[in-house]
């Protein structure tokens, strides 16, 4: 085990019983996770990566295996991980009416044991750079959704935590404040040194944050690469041409093809489907060349690969199909 | 360890106090059975009733119900807080799991006080007149049994995860306990096949023991027998709802 990492699982395992039989939620997995990395762990709903996650913040007890956490055993020594880590659950129901965010984050941090005037000294310096600052008094319920999940990380962070797991930090949020948030988390590690494992079901988001990306299925790790490797597996990027007629889409064809390095290209009733590594790069090259050529297209748009396409290219199915089966 | 359950007694205190609905009905429920009910009592003669004295009798047998409906309904609390992740939150930290779930039957122990202190007094004007050491000791034994009884409300919250389950249960298990611990009526009214059957419900000795304290004899052996009884029922109930907390979060 290197001296740096920050957890180390072995042939981790969670068995549920259910009404139907056991179900097999994880079923072993090996997780490295190395000081100061961000580690995405993606995967459809139902992969396995709460009840990972649950497992890694004893919440949950293994079925099999064994893991150390900060350096600790997981199950042996829970209580010792458990001051160690910081865990921001899945989006929970609606709050109760009583409860207030100052209060909420001083309760947290007495209850890792710091004392009243350390929790509330936390939650004056933690506020502001989670832009949570004069929400203090305003009760958990009036929230937006991304003052919510700000104020979860808050809750997370209050005992200062050298590892922290988010599950689905940004899911049911709006575009604006998910972005937001990601500058949150980034600055988790690039500021304050703190280790971070996140799950999400979106690729953008595990692109956007994750040094290292784990791709969950059925309760296995499929894939364990950067977001970069990872993606180059992928087919790459679309760029769909729409042309008016199909001579003019014939002329462009060869325009595109000398325009810019591809990797594929469709053509089909209305237009040009043009697979490449980076479409935001590619874009502008096959504009200026389709001028040049007196060419002009209808429409066009980029596409890039969804988790479903890694998904795809992973595993041999799509995740519609997985959903229907 | 007590600075944690101290913690999550003030939370839990905040939350209630701060729902007006909750405070307004919490408070006037004790009123409203003796208003309501209390009345009828001083028409029924027998085993003890009759007169002035019924309220002696009726009085220690509210105070159970009081404890037993209210301490009882407290898993709902916990299953909205399952819902919410707030158990989840709590149990992510070292605090141990026994204070978690003593801060909660703590604040409802301290209801149960509340309103138990008020059922007392405003049964004064009706005509109560009773011991007040055994008014006072009544009180503490009634304390500790909402203490118990919470504690197991919550690790059935805990174990149904669902109201919709958890109501009839509560209901299905207190109706019986209630009426077969003669909380109502005393159980010297009832034929020899009831009064057989309740005597294999703890709760009869609690309230046979209050009802000897209010009356202030407190040389009679119903007073040490419920005593015991209380406090070796709360005691397996709270440890069995510390050991279901701990077991959910495995
Ligand atoms: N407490 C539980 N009891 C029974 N089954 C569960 C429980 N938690 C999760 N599962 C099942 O385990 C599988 C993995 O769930 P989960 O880890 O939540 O997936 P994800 O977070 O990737 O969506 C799912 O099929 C889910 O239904
Ligand atoms: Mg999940």
């Amino acid at each position: 085990m290197a001296a740096d990492d920050l957890i180390q699982a072995r042939s981790l395992t969670r068995t549920f019983k259910t009404k139907t039989g056991p179900l097999d939620a994880v079923r072993g997995i090996d997780l490295d996770v190395r000081a100061g990395e961000i580690v995405g762990l993606l995967g459809p709903n139902g992969a396995g990566k709460t009840t990972t996650l649950r497992m890694l913040t004893t919440l949950l007890l293994p079925s099999s295996g064994t893991a150390t956490v900060a350096g600790l055993d997981l199950v042996r020594q829970a209580r010792e991980v458990r001051r160690r880590i910081g865990y921001v659950a899945q989006v929970g129901a609606a709050p109760s009416a009583g409860l207030r965010v100052g209060e909420e984050l001083v309760t947290q941090a007495r209850l890792q044991g710091m004392s009243a005037a350390d929790a509330r000294a936390r939650v004056a310096e933690l506020a502001p750079r989670l832009d949570l600052a004069g929400l203090e008094c305003r009760a958990l319920l009036e929230l937006s959704g991304g003052q919510r999940r700000r104020f979860d990380v808050a809750i997370g962070l209050m005992h200062r935590p050298r590892l922290v797991f988010l599950d689905e930090p940004t899911a049911g949020l709006d575009p604006q404040s998910r972005a937001n948030l990601w500058t949150h988390i980034r600055s988790l590690r690039d500021d304050a040194g703190v280790t971070v494992v996140l799950t999400t079901h979106y690729l953008d988001e595990a692109d956007a944050l994750a040094d290292r990306i784990l791709v969950m299925d059925g309760g296995l790790i499929v894939a364990n690469d950067t977001p970069a490797a990872l993606k180059s597996r992928v087919a790459g990027d679309v760029v769909r041409l729409g042309l008016p007629d199909l001579q003019a889409r014939d002329r462009a064809e060869a325009v595109v093809k000398e325009a810019h390095p591809i990797r594929d290209l469709v053509a089909t009733d209305t237009g040009l489907h043009v697979t490449v590594d980076d479409g935001t790069v590619a874009v502008a090259p096959i504009l200026r060349g389709l001028d040049a050529a007196g060419l002009s297209p209808t429409s066009i748009s980029v596409e890039r690969p969804t988790l479903d396409d890694v998904f795809l290219t992973l595993t041999g199915r799509t995740l519609r199909d997985e959903a229907a089966a | 360890m007590r600075t944690e359950i101290w913690v999550v007694f003030q939370r839990q205190m905040r939350v209630l106090l701060r729902n007006p609905v909750w405070v307004f009905f919490g408070l006037t429920q004790p009123i409203i059975y003796l208003v309501l009910f209390g009345p009828l009592l001083k028409n029924v003669t027998g085993g003890g009733l009759g007169g002035d004295d019924a309220w002696r009798v009726f009085v220690p047998g509210l105070l159970l119900q009081l404890t037993i409906f209210g301490a009882g309904f407290a898993g709902f609390g916990i299953i909205q807080e399952l819902r919410e992740g707030v158990i989840e939150r709590q149990r992510v930290t070292p605090a141990s799991r026994a204070s978690l779930i003593l801060g909660r039957t703590l604040s409802n122990m301290v209801v149960t006080a509340v309103q138990a202190l008020l059922l007392v007094v405003v049964a004064l004007p009706f005509g109560l007149r009773a011991s007040w050491s055994g008014v006072a000791s009544t009180l503490v034994l009634v304390c500790l049994l909402g203490l118990g009884i919470s504690a197991a409300s919550y690790a059935m919250g805990l174990i149904l995860k669902d109201e919709d389950a958890f109501a009839p249960f509560v209901q299905g298990v207190s109706l019986p306990l209630l009426l077969l611990s003669g909380v109502l009526l005393p159980m010297s009214l009832a034929p020899a096949w009831l009064r057989h059957t309740s005597q294999a419900n703890p709760l009869s000795y609690v309230v046979d023991a209050s009802r000897a304290l209010f009356r202030g004899d407190f040389g009679d052996q119903h007073v040490w027998v419920g005593t015991l009884v209380t406090v070796a029922l709360t005691a397996l109930l709270a440890l069995w709802g510390t050991r279901v907390f701990q077991r959910q979060s495995a």
